[in-house]
């Protein structure tokens, strides 16, 4: 049943690969402008390409069943499920979108940031974990994946906004915008640096064991990966012939965990600064002519209108529910534990959002860069705060 | 207040941009727009009429999006400052906060702590600022909703032509016989869900109109959720309490008037094992003893009667029970939590009143640790008693101390008193271990066994707010709800002297109003109304129609 569970999960993958192809395709054979008032017909391309990514989407629900059914719970309870439950309600927002707006282009960008997600995800432990008696209630996957379905629906006004941003940002010349655009694409990037690097070494079977003394004076053991650039709280390498740590970090700070993100910026620098070389342009302005078809008000819309879907829905799961729950499981609605936080961090964040979308001066392209922003919140919740802060939720 | 009135002979209050009646434009300023502000449909607000004396002032400041949207966003950046280190009353130290800061985290920990993050959410300045914000929430909603609630209900279906031209979408054409096109569209809009109200051949069509409220009753959820969060300090609404419960042990339940009474029978602790499956074989190898579950079993016990303080009254059995993490033990409006654990803590020792010559025993004394009784009679003339002791004994400075108050390694002083030995003799024992600090002696205490027990932590809670602010969460998403997933849209279609203007507005998502209203006027001569915000260069780009 994992196998098959795994199984599913690939076949996505593929289908979600090939549906780009026909993405690409269908804006190459599109006249005139999308979400054009009078012509709003799809082509067959892009009919395709659509039908592709609802395979995935149903092969992905498939994977989530069946691991469900082998695990004996809702499978949301490590990183590895929960990135990857993330992944399917990020489709599931662009094909409610998709069905509200038409709109292929954005499907252009979505899947690729999609299939990077899945990636990710595939890098962390796979392992069917058993539920420690917090996590044993229904309110489990209710809360989970309800955060879920809010934060896929909100990251869909990220890629409209992005496209907007790269539609419309003057890249003729270098400004603050441009920088800005790159500092977002090189962030994708080093998402993908850190799947490429993974990868690499993991091929290469490269582990070094490090014992060191843990903030409570107590000796701990630490299985790095990938060579260690920082190292623990007065480690010793236990592995002979491995790396020695350049830097020793405080035992405050989770050094494994930082020296993966230290990888993940170096290799993602080194793909981007490669891509700038071999290309002469920059990433944005590579993006541009896939965009140039794209009507800009209905970026702007689309953007507006996923937070307004998403919003409600994130305020239900990632409030709600997590308070339901908290107080059933921990005495208190509210901790004030640092994932809590930045889940209200990200909701303050929309709703400043949603009353500066109240003045006219708030459209467009500010709240492009704000779409932008949201999901950078979001996903600094779910990156940093789970590897380097560590509450009442690492589930790592 | 000067009054204004209307060509069209109505009279509208002071402050009002749009005449209430017919929608034409009453302020000069207003007339020099190409577009209208329509967010509150131009009528008077008070922010935006007084601003005289110092409750006008405030009253402005709080009913200002902007000071709004800056109260969150400050917010937002201090709660999110909030988790660069752990807060204080998440951490269990026995140091002080300053010293642990500064440890831990060095300069950045000092001024961590020197700023007051360390207890950011319930600094004075955080609490201000939450409670701003509600404030802010107050005041913003009244400026509005009762000014937009008395526009929504005055709409005419005949509008004045200042009013028309000045929608972001509108046209105008010349027109014979634009009846019968009009009746089509008509019926196509009411098979869309619009609201139809016609005036002598005019047509005004709405639907989503209740959507106008949705911020309104979202605001009110959230005022009702922060009252709820006040009341928590009102006395008798909350009550958060701790206990240890060891093993055998009936206590009295903290926080509740000594109305109930807690015994443990059993603590249990589980660990994941292989009869839990083949599939969590991998994780359980990877990251040693997960544990499965663990749980209070309890029986509840009410009070009857009064009882004199320190007597234990008469108890009744109300219920058993298997407390475990998510399912906390319910009574009245009490739950109690499994919350932590001590394990195999040492509960009493026994030791051996010994001859160390010839190492005959004289009777066994067994000490409850909760308890540790003076005088232990043996017979024969054979006694033993504790002078004092140690839970978590260290010698500090050649003096005998006790590191902390828990049981982790016992030490005692005794005194043996024996008929040889009238005086008695000092001796000092812990585990494995027997200090004679008065010269040689002749008898010892030798250590014998010790009794370990598991102590269930709990915590007891009672919070009176929790209905409040449900209701609060509720009425908030059912605002948030109504707001965002329906629109407030109108057309409006007028004809005067052979000329058919049609004029659109909706609160959001224009681009989907665009679509419907084309799909509406689809196959008749009715012209279709342009976005009058593109500019010409915009529209040829996205092939629209614009003015001109
Ligand atoms: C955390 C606090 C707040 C939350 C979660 C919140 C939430 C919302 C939401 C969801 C909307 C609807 C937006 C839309 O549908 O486009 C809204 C509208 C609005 N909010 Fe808030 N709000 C908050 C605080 C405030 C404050 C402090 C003010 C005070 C200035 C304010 C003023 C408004 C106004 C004027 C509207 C528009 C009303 C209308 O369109 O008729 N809000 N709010």
């Amino acid at each position: 049943m994992v196998e098959l569970s795994s199984n599913f999960l690939f076949a996505s993958f593929i289908l979600y690969l090939v549906a780009i192809l026909f993405f690409g395709g269908a804006i190459k054979q599109k006249k005139g402008m999308e979400g054009d008032h009078q012509n709003a017909n799809i082509n067959r391309w892009g009919k395709i390409g659509i039908f592709l990514t609802i395979v995935g989407f149903i092969s992905q629900l498939g994977y989530f069943v069946t691991r469900w059914i082998a695990s004996g719970h809702a499978p949301v309870s490590n990183l590895f499920e929960f990135i990857t439950f993330f992944s399917i309600m990020f489709v599931a927002g662009y094909i409610i979108i998709f069905f509200l707006y038409r709109s292929i282009v954005l499907g252009l960008f979505t899947l690729p940031i999609v299939l990077i997600i899945i990636a990710y995800g595939s890098m962390f432990s796979k392992d069917i974990t058993p539920l420690i008696p917090a996590l044993q209630s229904h309110w489990l996957f209710i809360h989970v994946m309800t955060v879920a379905a809010g934060e896929g629906i909100l990251a869909i006004s990220f890629v409209a906004g992005l496209i907007y941003l790269i539609k419309n940002i003057d890249q003729t010349k270098k400004s603050k915008k441009t920088t800005w655009l790159e500092v977002v694409m090189f962030g994708i990037i080093s998402l993908f640096g850190f799947i490429v690097i993974s990868a690499i070494f993991s091929l290469a079977n490269y582990t070094a064991s490090f014992d060191w003394i843990n903030k409570d004076g107590v000796q701990e053991n630490y299985e790095y990966h990938l060579p260690a650039l920082v190292g623990p709280n007065e480690w010793t390498l236990v592995t002979e012939n491995r790396m020695e740590p350049l830097i020793e970090l405080p035992s405050a700070i989770n050094a494994l965990k930082t020296n993966t993100v230290i990888w993940s910026f170096l290799t993602g620098g080194l793909l981007y600064i490669l891509i700038r070389l071999l290309t002469k342009k920059r990433i944005g302005q590579l993006f541009k002519p896939l965009v140039k078809k794209m009507n800009s008000d209905l970026l702007d819309e689309i953007s507006y209108r996923s937070v307004l879907i998403g919003f409600p829905v994130f305020t239900l799961g990632g409030l709600v529910f997590a308070m339901i729950w908290a107080q059933i499981a921990w005495t208190r609605f509210w901790a004030w534990d640092p994932k809590e936080v930045w889940a209200l961090v990200t909701w303050l964040f929309y709703a400043a959002f949603l009353h500066l979308r109240l003045s006219r001066g708030w459209h467009h392209e500010k709240s492009a860069w704000l779409g932008v922003i949201g999901f950078v919140i979001i996903m600094f919740n779910l990156v940093f705060v789970n590897l380097i802060i560590a509450g009442l939720h690492s589930y790592a | 207040m000067n009054k204004i009135k209307c060509e069209c002979g109505h009279v509208n209050p002071h402050g009002t941009v749009l005449c209430e009646a017919c929608g034409k434009v009453l302020v000069e300023e207003e007339k020099k727009k190409k577009l209208l502000d329509m967010r509150y449909e131009g009528t008077a607000r008070r922010s935006q009429t007084y601003n005289r004396s110092l409750v006008d002032k405030i009253w402005n400041f709080f009913s200002s999006v902007k000071v709004g949207v800056w109260l969150i966003v400050v917010t937002l950046i201090a709660s999110a400052l909030g988790t660069i280190f752990p807060q204080e009353m998440n951490l269990s130290i026995s140091v002080s906060a300053e010293e642990y800061y500064q440890d831990r985290y060095g300069i950045f920990g000092q001024i961590y702590y020197l700023l007051g993050f360390h207890d950011l959410y319930r600094s004075w300045w955080y609490i201000l600022l939450v409670a701003s914000i509600g404030v802010s929430l107050v005041i913003c909603s009244l400026d509005r909703a009762v000014p937009l609630y008395k526009a929504l209900k005055k709409q005419r279906v005949t509008r004045h032509n200042s009013f028309l031209e000045r929608q972001r979408f509108f046209t105008r054409a010349a027109m014979e016989n634009a009846n019968q096109d009009i009746e089509l569209v008509t019926a196509r809009l009411k098979k869309k869900h619009y609201k139809i109200l016609e005036e002598n051949g005019n047509v005004m069509a709405e639907k989503g109109r209740f959507s106008r409220w949705g911020p309104y009753v979202n605001h009110i959820g959230l005022i009702l959720f922060l009252f709820g969060i006040m009341l928590r300090f009102v006395p008798g609404f909350y009550v958060n309490e701790q206990m240890w419960l060891k093993e055998g042990e009936t206590k009295v339940i903290p926080g509740t008037d000594k109305q109930y009474y807690l015994a443990n029978h059993a603590f249990v602790l589980e660990l994941y094992d292989e009869e839990d499956g083949e599939v969590y074989k991998n994780a359980i190898e990877e990251k040693g003893g997960i544990v499965k579950n663990y749980q209070s079993s309890v029986t509840l016990y009410k009070a009857v009667g009064e009882s004199l303080p320190g007597e234990k009254p008469e108890l009744q059995e109300v219920k058993n029970y298997d407390i475990r993490v998510n399912q906390p033990l319910k009574m009245d409006h009490y739950a109690v939590y499994q919350s932590s654990y001590r394990l195999n803590e040492i509960s009493a020792m026994t030791f051996a009143l010994t001859n160390k010559e010839t190492g005959e025993q004289f009777g066994n004394i067994t000490i409850d640790l909760a308890n540790p009784k003076g005088n232990y009679d043996l017979g024969n003339g054979y006694s033993v008693q504790v002078l004092s002791y140690f839970p978590d004994f260290e010698i500090l400075d050649g003096e005998p101390h006790t590191k902390t108050p828990n049981p982790n390694n016992p030490a005692f002083a005794f005194k043996m008193i024996t008929p040889d030995k009238p005086e008695g003799e000092t001796s000092f024992a812990a585990i494995q271990q027997t200090i004679e600090p008065l010269g040689e002696n002749t008898y010892k205490m030798a250590f014998q066994s010790v009794e370990t027990v598991n102590y269930s932590g709990l915590t007891v809670r009672k919070d009176l707010t929790l209905g409040i602010i449900s209701v609060g969460g509720i009425i908030f998403l059912l605002g948030v709800a109504q707001g965002s997933f329906w629109q407030h849209r109108r057309i409006w279609i007028n004809q005067s002297k052979g000329q058919v203007a049609i004029a659109a507005h909706t609160n959001k998502n224009w681009f989907t109003l665009m679509k419907e209203i084309q799909a509406v006027l689809a196959g008749t001569n009715l012209p279709i109304p342009f976005d009058q915000q593109l500019d010409k260069e915009e529209a040829k780009q996205q092939g629209v129609n614009t003015v001109g």
